[in-house]
């Protein structure tokens, strides 16, 4: 072959391997969620019980402004999902599929308080990526992690447990569920916890 | 330029374009294999059933048992955000397929819920209103099986008369326009116009 022919063909094989790394690029894109592998499954000591007055606290909204526990007192039930960290493999999918049930917290006439030890920017750029979100998601960052430790759900590495805590319209706790962090809670536990608030 | 010269050519071209089509239409084709190897609930809903018109008797069915030439799972989950935007799209390409005689019982969607109770899975369709079925995921056998599956993910499977099936589509990522998709999915499957007889 002459040496024309060999260097086409050189060309054309290096568009191919090019070719190759683009697609290997647009997976990657995807890939915005860090991997945190198998943790230990609860690493922090509860500090609250069921039949307790809820420790009130006022944490920043990403949407802005303060909320503050005993506000919602004699209006509505409160459910507190507490997350480990924004951009982290569960938490990631746990809050959007609470986006959608809106009209099973309304019907329980129950509001959301998502809540992570992360600060507000991360948050909200976390937040932003699941859509619009009709439950407040507030920042426990400052000083860290306060009110996760409050209730005891403050992990050894500054995270928060993933947990479910439900305080009704008294101010008491309802409800707990420090779940292993390495899975989501079933939806249908909170609505079994809703159903017990009504007896 | 020589003989041999053009030969190379047009197979170097081939690799180029023949690996970006199909690289476009089958990732982790193994996903769309150990999918079809397990076995899932059947459906108590009776639409659902009668929909999927599986062949075998027992509580359980693997997805060539579904009385279709083409299938098309959606793997979702009902915490998924891209899963939810997909819903409205994909409940209009149920109504495409049909739409069309040739297509209608040839042609069919079943969405897995990946990671999702009967109870996740049904609150998503019933805020979706999705038509098709959706087969729960209760002890967690999808996840632990089709590792790094990311939603949503189709894949397509042309279901042979002899029960074989060949995965011709696995990917993750949406659509938004059904037409295109389907037309897609026909083109890949191989399935004659107007479905095997």
């Amino acid at each position: 072959m002459k040496r024309s022919g060999w260097i086409v063909v050189l060309l054309l094989a290096g568009v191919f391997v090019l070719s190759q790394n683009i697609s290997a690029v647009s997976q990657a894109l995807e890939g915005s969620i860090y991997q945190v592998g198998k943790l230990k499954p609860i690493d922090s000591v509860l500090k609250v019980k069921v039949g307790d007055t809820a420790p009130d606290f006022t944490l920043q909204a990403v949407a802005g402004g303060g909320v503050t526990l005993s506000e919602y007192a004699g209006k509505k039930n409160v459910v507190i999902s507490f997350v480990p960290a924004a951009w982290t493999p569960v938490c990631s999918d746990q809050w959007p599929g609470y986006n959608i049930v809106k009209d099973l917290f309304d019907a329980n006439d129950a509001i959301l308080l998502g809540i992570t030890v992360d600060n507000i920017p991360t948050l909200f750029a976390w937040t932003s990526r699941m859509g619009e979100l009709w439950f407040p998601v507030l920042s426990d960052f400052w000083p860290h992690g306060a009110v996760a430790d409050t209730y005891g759900v403050l992990r050894t590495d500054g995270t928060a447990e993933r947990a479910i805590i439900i305080v009704d319209k008294k101010g008491i706790i309802r409800y707990i569920d420090v779940h292993d962090i390495n899975e989501r809670p079933l939806l249908e536990s909170i609505v079994k916890a809703f159903q017990k608030l009504q007896e | 330029m020589n003989k041999g010269i053009i030969s190379l050519l047009i197979v170097v071209l081939g690799m180029v374009f023949g690996t970006n089509l199909w690289s476009a239409s089958i990732q982790r084709a193994e996903y769309g294999q150990q999918l079809a190897e397990m076995q899932f609930a059947v459906p108590e809903d009776q639409q659902a059933r009668d929909y999927l018109g599986l062949k075998g008797k027992g509580d359980v069915f693997k997805i060539p048992e579904i009385d279709a030439q083409v299938v098309i799972v959606e793997i979702f989950s009902m915490y998924c955000p891209h899963c939810q935007k997909q819903a409205p799209a994909l409940n209009k390409l149920f109504t495409s397929i049909n739409n069309q005689s040739a297509l209608k019982g040839k042609v069919k969607i079943v969405g897995m819920g990946v990671g999702n109770s009967a109870f996740e899975v049904g609150i998503f369709k019933k805020q979706y209103a999705i038509p098709f079925p959706l087969i729960p995921d209760g002890k967690q056998a999808i996840v632990n099986t089709l590792s790094g599956v990311v939603t949503p993910w189709f894949i397509g499977y042309r279901l042979n008369k002899d029960g074989s099936y060949n995965v011709f589509y696995s990917k993750p990522g949406g659509f938004s326009n059904e037409k295109e998709f389907l037309a897609t999915m026909l083109e890949l499957s191989g399935l004659p116009e107007g479905g095997d007889q």
